[in-house]
Parts: structure tokens; C-alpha cells; sequence
């Protein structure tokens, strides 16, 4: 079995599952944020359920229109915060204590390796960099398993994406490999699949990068992004201020495991990439996008809003300055990453560049405040989706890049390769 | 259960944004998620979209973030059934959950032009274009599914096998 099967296998109560095969799982964490939770409560309540199935398994975090932009998120973000008081949810996560949810459940050490999270929200799939099966749900999904515990789910296909050889240079990150993929198989070319990642490539990465990696599965239609957990996973868990409070295991997908198809990349071949408008899918060389001319830049979101990313923003930005024309939006994904990044100089560094910081949130990764496009304006984001008006406007574009290429390009006013500043 | 309606037609990969858009997701109220449906691909479909019509997608239809306001705003619309080449996965799921018929038809909807009266028979996964006289064949809903439909949804589901 794949390490997708074996987790989907331990919590069904099965010694296997197989590919195709409808289960009922037992979830480990259920998350949902200001924008889905509250469509769930909704049916939770009118459909008289009257506790949720653990208080310490479900985890409620206002991130996307918090802190709130206008009456309307605000009446909806009440809904969220008087459902757990209510019923005691011990994980809600006021501002102040909230993150990017993706990037906060990590900290928390609330994701461990083995779970199954399921999420209202479709990067939930992020936490497969901890080896955990994760996958995103809708609201209703979400009220059901705050009921039950469990959910229904189709155990997927496995593809698997083999990273090998050397990276081209040190600006590579699990952005560029992500896109890269995404280029090469399309929006939907993992479709309901499992989306395993393996090589010397995948070993090296930060665990930050591998963050950024899995976050991007659903890009390409996947169920899961998955790679097994080592020791840097077991590292960064130790690292955290708050120690798990589960025991966890780690998978490993069997040898003679079943694939339903496996690619093959040479690390050689990965140029650093940028997405061009309007779909993940436009991956490009950087090389590729000569004279796009930038009004704004967004470092941040639960792809890469971690404190790696905001490191390599400052290594790039140090005695630079934002050009003239463009606003550099950064957002530290957490209170922890803000206050790291504040301790540690980067702030200084960021302010100092001519850029603007500013509390967790997902704010203009969706459009949602802080940051929105207008008209005709180009706009190139840390972030993992560039649909029409994603950012704002319909007649405005986002492209997708890693923070290396954002920075640079910030510097330069067009989309530029970190390796010219 | 056989559906009849004027098919409105997208092309591939129609996402959840602009199905709806994140600035008016800071409502789940469905008629005013019904008043933006599908603003920034087709400006013209929240004012035109009568009860009853059928909307006919590519390749990928729904994907993108995970928001059920996409389906409760199609079908707040008046939208009987969508007919796509296939469905992204968690929209998929959505719909079933929420109790709106989606059906997966290649031919059908590859073939079908905007204004054709199209009739989708959900049990035998029939789908008929009245205008062009042609007929499809699709997989029938699973089972599984079939019985979400019939109980109205995963919630009410969910509730009946609760309390036995
Ligand atoms: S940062 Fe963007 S993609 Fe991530 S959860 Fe928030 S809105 Fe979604």
C-alpha cells in the first residue's frame, strides 16, 4: 500500500483498502475558518445536533476576512466565535492568537503525521508535507463530521512525483518544483488522486518548502499532496512551543506499492517559475516573462507566508529599495512568524525596503481586503491561485512566483530572476 | 427524476471564483449569493438565468477553493442540474451534499450550444438535447450518492443514521 492507503487503512478499521473503495474514516483534527464554518454551524444547528463530536478535534481560525473588513465578515465571523464559546471549542483562535490557518495548525502542532484532517477549506491539503493524509471539504462535509467524527471519503489513485538530481540554483524552492508540476500535468492532471512526493530533491527541502509543496496539490486537482515524514518533520515538530498532545505515527508507502502513474523530474530541467494569468497551469520560466511591469507585489498566504520565505525576502531586499510605482505587501502567516521576523530584524529590513507589513491574514490572497487590484493592474503574488479577478478586479492578473522571484521583482518593478539584483 | 431546461454554456476550468466571487463571500445568504452568480465569467447570467435552466460546463467545472457558496449560489439561481465533461473533486462533493444535481457527460456537453433545451434523467444518467435530437448516455449517480440525494442531502443523511 501507498502511505495514502496504509493511513486511510488505520483509520477505517481495515488491515487495506484499495483504490476506488468508499470508506468511512475517523478524522483526527476538523477545521473550518470564517467563510466555511459558519455555513456549517448553520445546518449543525438546524439540523439539532447539539456537541460536536470532540472539543479538542475541532479547530475554528477566522483567518480569511479577520481582522474583520466590514460589517457583513463581522456578523459572520460572530457566528464562528459564539458557536465556540458555546460548545467550548478549545482550538479557536482569536486575532491575536490566529494565523493563516495552514500555517497555524503546524505551529500548533495540532497536524501530526498518520492524521486524517479533513478541512473547509481546499488547502488543507498542506498538512501532507507532515506525512498526514489531509484533503479540503465543504461546509456541509464539515458540519457532518463535527457530529460524527468521520467522514465518507474514496480512497484515491496514487500518483507518484519523483524529484531527482541537484537543484539549478539556491533560489529553487518548493514553489518553483510545485508550479513546475503543475505546468507539466495540468490543473486537473491529479484529479481525485493522491499526489506522493519522493527523491533526494524532496529530502533536502526545508520543511517550510515542503509546506509550500503540498499546499499546491489541489492546484492540480489532487485529493492529497503526501511525502513521508523523516527527521527534519520530526524536528520541526520538537521545535514547536506547544508539544503535541497525540501520539502520532509515521507511514511509509510499501515497495511493491501500486501507482496509478509515476513522473520522473530531473531537478537539472526546474528553471525558477512563474504562473501566468489565469491558472496555475501557465508555469513558465522566469526567463520567460520579459517586461511585465508590476503594480503590486504580495509576499505571503499559506503557501508562503512562512518564516523561511520571509527570510529569503530580506536576504534579497537588505539595501534595496521597493521601486517606484509598485506596493509590496508582506503578511508574516502567523503571530509567531510576525514576532520572529520583528526579533530577528526583518521588519526592519521590510520597512526600511519601502514595504508594508501587516497582521496575519489571508487578505488579498482572495481578494478578500488589503491589497485588492484594480483595474488593469498586474499584481505578482506569493500566493497559490491567479483565476480571474482571484485579487480583485475581473480585468486585473495575478502571476504566481516563489518569494525569491516576488522580491526581485519588487526591486525591479517587472518580473525579474532573483540571480540580476 | 427528470430535469428540463435552456442550457447555459461554459467552457473548461470555470472556477469557484468566478462562479463567485470572494468579495461577496462575506455572506452565505443564498439570494443575495444568487445576485452575483457567475458575475466575472458572464455578466449577463444572474439577471437572465430562469428557474429550471441547466448550466453546461467543460472540462474541471467548480474548481478551485472549497466554498459550498459556489453550488448554494448556482442553485439559489433557479439551476436545476449542471451537465459538465467532469467536475473538480470538491465541488463534486458539494453538490451532492447540498442536494444539487450535477451530471458527468462528455458528449453531451461538448455538444450542447447555448440556448438548447437539454432534459437529464438523474436515475439512468440519460441526457437528452430536445433542440439538436440527440441523446447520451452517462454513468448513472452511485449508489452511495443516490442515497445522499434521496435522504436530501448529507445532513439529513447523517441524522437518520445517527438515531438508529
Ligand atoms: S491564504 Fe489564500 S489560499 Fe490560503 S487559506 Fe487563505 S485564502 Fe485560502
Amino acid at each position: 500500500m501507498t502511505i495514502t492507503e496504509k493511513i486511510l487503512a488505520a483509520h477505517s478499521g481495515s488491515d487495506r483498502v484499495t483504490p476506488g473503495e468508499l470508506i468511512t474514516c475517523e478524522v483526527d483534527i476538523a477545521l473550518g475558518n470564517d467563510i466555511t464554518a459558519p455555513i456549517a454551524i448553520k445546518a449543525f444547528e438546524e439540523h439539532g445536533a447539539k456537541q460536536v463530536f470532540d472539543k479538542k478535534r475541532v479547530v475554528l481560525v477566522p483567518d480569511h476576512f479577520a481582522p474583520n473588513k466590514d460589517i457583513a465578515s463581522a456578523q459572520q465571523a460572530k457566528v464562528m466565535r459564539d458557536f465556540a464559546k458555546d460548545r467550548e471549542i478549545e482550538n479557536y483562535f482569536e486575532v491575536g492568537k490566529m494565523g493563516i490557518e495552514h500555517a497555524l495548525l503546524p505551529e500548533e502542532n495540532l497536524s501530526l503525521p498518520g492524521d486524517v484532517i479533513i478541512g473547509a477549506d481546499s488547502h488543507t491539503c498542506t498538512y501532507g508535507a507532515l506525512g498526514a493524509f489531509s484533503t479540503g471539504i465543504g461546509s456541509t462535509d464539515l458540519a457532518a463530521t463535527m457530529i460524527t467524527g468521520q467522514i465518507w471519503l474514496k480512497v484515491p489513485e496514487t500518483i507518484k512525483f519523483m524529484f531527482k538530481g541537484k537543484k539549478k540554483n539556491k533560489w529553487i524552492s518548493g514553489k518553483d518544483l510545485i508550479l513546475y508540476t503543475i505546468g507539466k500535468i495540468g490543473v486537473s492532471g491529479a484529479l481525485y488522486k493522491a499526489m506522493e512526493f519522493c527523491g533526494d530533491v524532496i529530502d533536502e527541502l526545508s520543511m517550510d518548502d515542503r509546506f509550500a509543496l503540498a499546499n499546491m496539490a489541489v492546484e492540480a486537482g489532487a485529493k492529497n499532496g503526501i511525502m513521508k515524514a523523516d527527521n527534519k518533520t520530526l524536528a520541526f515538530i520538537d521545535s514547536q512551543e506547544v508539544k503535541p498532545v497525540r501520539d502520532f505515527k509515521i507511514y511509509e508507502s510499501d515497495s511493491d506499492a501500486k501507482y496509478q502513474g509515476v513522473h520522473e523530474y530531473d531537478a537539472e530541467d526546474i528553471e525558477l517559475q512563474v504562473a501566468f494569468p489565469s491558472l496555475p497551469e501557465n508555469a513558465r520560466p522566469v526567463g520567460d516573462a520579459k517586461d511585465i511591469v508590476l503594480d503590486q507585489i504580495v509576499i505571503g498566504s499559506c503557501t508562503n507566508g512562512r518564516y523561511a520565505d520571509l527570510e529569503i525576502v530580506a536576504t534579497l531586499l537588505k539595501g534595496n529599495k521597493v521601486a517606484r510605482g509598485v506596493r509590496m505587501i508582506i503578511i508574516p502567516a502567523t503571530q509567531r512568524i510576525y514576532k520572529k521576523a520583528m526579533n530577528t530584524g526583518l521588519l526592519d529590513v521590510f520597512i526600511d525596503a519601502g514595504a508594508v507589513v501587516s497582521t496575519p491574514t489571508c487578505g488579498p490572497c482572495l481578494g478578500g481586503h488589503m491589497g485588492i487590484l484594480a483595474e488593469g493592474e498586474k499584481c505578482l503574488a506569493t500566493t497559490n491561485r491567479n483565476f480571474v479577478g482571484r485579487m480583485g478586479h475581473p480585468k486585473s492578473e495575478v502571476y504566481l512566483a516563489s518569494p525569491a522571484v516576488a522580491t526581485a521583482s519588487a526591486v525591479t518593478g517587472k518580473i525579474t530572476d532573483p540571480a540580476v539584483i | 427524476m427528470k430535469l428540463t431546461g435552456k442550457a447555459w454554456k461554459f467552457g473548461n476550468n470555470v472556477d469557484t471564483d468566478v462562479i463567485i466571487p470572494a468579495r461577496y463571500l462575506n455572506t452565505s445568504d443564498p439570494s443575495e449569493l444568487a445576485k452575483h452568480c457567475m458575475e466575472d465569467i458572464d455578466p449577463e447570467f444572474a439577471d437572465g438565468v430562469r428557474e429550471g435552466d441547466i448550466i453546461v460546463g467543460g472540462a474541471n467545472f467548480g474548481c478551485g477553493s472549497s466554498r459550498e457558496h459556489a453550488p448554494i449560489s448556482i442553485k439559489a439561481a433557479g439551476v436545476s442540474c449542471i451537465v459538465a465533461e467532469y467536475f473538480a473533486r470538491i465541488f463534486y462533493r458539494n453538490s451532492f451534499n447540498m442536494g444539487l444535481p450535477i451530471v458527468e457527460c462528455q458528449e453531451a456537453a461538448r455538444e450542447a450550444d447555448a440556448g438548447d433545451i437539454l432534459t437529464v434523467d438523474l436515475t439512468s444518467g440519460r441526457v437528452i438535447n430536445e433542440t439538436k435530437n440527440r441523446s447520451y448516455e452517462s454513468e448513472p449517480v452511485p449508489i452511495f450518492m443516490q442515497e445522499l440525494l434521496s435522504a436530501g442531502g448529507l445532513m439529513p443523511y447523517t441524522m437518520k443514521n445517527l438515531s438508529k
